[in-house]
């Protein structure tokens, strides 16, 4: 379909770049906070000596933590994506490989999110 | 003071690819990179091909790379580019001899922004009044000379050749921020296109090209905000 403009490619009237774009500053912003967060837990506050199965048992033991993680984890997941699906739109030019890229991307991302996700929503202590 | 001038040659009928040639010149500190060109092709070399018409900074027409930066011949001495200067095309557009491009494909995105005013209500007696506030919104882009240098300096653009470039989303600032335009719609439409506004990633390379120090990004940035607000 014919863009707007010269050149362009089209999705004129679409809003999905516009909510993409507003998306990637309110995660952003977002996840600065809560990455720095997470930074100065793992890395200034505690240490790898004191994390350890324990550690990670007594954090998931309410749902504040396992909420943070999930957040974060969406957020930081649909981030990337969405940067990456950005740059194969620049570099990709040919169709075919650019269907491959995206759809390996997409797979990816989902496989990523879901093993998270599953993972933060089932974990039980043992012992 | 002794120079180098170091440019990049192409003719397309008979170079199967582009090469460098050297011209060894006696110019003063204070010529322009563009009286470096002159003198070369005058005394040196008649086959050396290059734009220019104004000489003056203002119709746009010398803008090359010069020591790898965009720039337009006719503003930048001597004295700030060293002994050795490398002058190439302008990226992205084919070369149509040496230094020159061919902009049809610029031109034609600039045109299809409508840079031009569009109100429908019939004219004033005098003429359609504006505050020097209504007049600041726009007044940087007013000062776009269409040499090309921002689009060419764009690392998108040399990607995606479907990217309209900053120098058309400056032209659509220029009439979409202007109190007297009423095309606001139109005009939104035309840069929430998939290869408008979107495609600009803040790289700041046109900022830094730009002849005549347009905040370039910072007027994408306003289409973009223009465009979010709208759309509540």
């Amino acid at each position: 379909m014919q863009g707007n403009v010269a050149g362009g490619r089209g999705r004129p009237q679409d809003k999905f770049e516009l909510r993409a774009w507003f998306f990637m500053r309110i995660s952003g912003v977002i996840l600065a906070v809560l990455a720095i967060g997470h930074l100065f837990i793992m890395h200034v506050f505690n240490s790898i000596e004191n994390i350890d199965y324990q550690f990670v048992v007594e954090r998931w033991k309410t749902p504040f933590w396992r909420t943070y993680d999930f957040v974060m984890l969406v957020l930081a997941m649909m981030h990337g994506t969405n940067g990456i699906r950005v740059l194969i739109g620049d570099y990709v030019r040919s169709p075919g490989k650019k269907l491959f890229a995206l759809s390996s991307l997409y797979t990816l991302s989902f496989i990523i999110l879901a093993l998270g996700a599953i993972i933060l929503f089932t974990f039980k202590a043992v012992g | 003071m002794k120079i180098t001038l170091k440019v990049q040659k192409f003719d397309p009928e008979k170079d199967k690819k582009p090469y460098y040639k050297s011209y060894e010149l006696d110019m003063e500190p204070m010529d322009r990179v563009l009286d470096a060109l002159n003198k070369a092709k005058w005394d040196e070399d008649g086959t050396l091909t290059y734009r220019k018409s104004c000489a003056h900074g203002v119709c746009g027409s010398d803008a090359m790379r010069i020591n790898g930066k965009n720039a337009l011949a006719c503003k930048v001495l001597i004295k700030d580019c060293g002994s050795k200067i490398t002058l190439e095309p302008m990226l992205g557009f084919e070369v149509v001899k040496d230094l020159a491009v061919e902009m049809k494909s610029f031109f034609k995105k600039f045109k299809s922004v409508k840079p031009y005013l569009i109100n429908q209500d019939p004219p004033p007696a005098k003429e359609r009044r504006q505050s020097p506030k209504e007049l600041d919104k726009f007044d940087d882009t007013t000062k776009c000379i269409m040499c090309g240098a921002c689009t060419t300096s764009c690392p998108t653009f040399w990607a995606d050749k479907d990217y309209i470039g900053p120098a058309a989303i400056v032209a659509s600032h220029r009439f979409l921020f202007d109190s007297r335009d009423d095309a606001d719609e139109e005009r939104l439409a035309m840069m929430n296109d998939a290869d408008s506004v979107w495609k600009c990633h803040t790289v700041f390379n046109c900022v830094d090209a730009c002849p005549r120090n347009i905040e370039i990004t910072k007027a994408i940035g306003e289409v973009k905000q223009k465009l979010l607000y709208d759309s509540f």
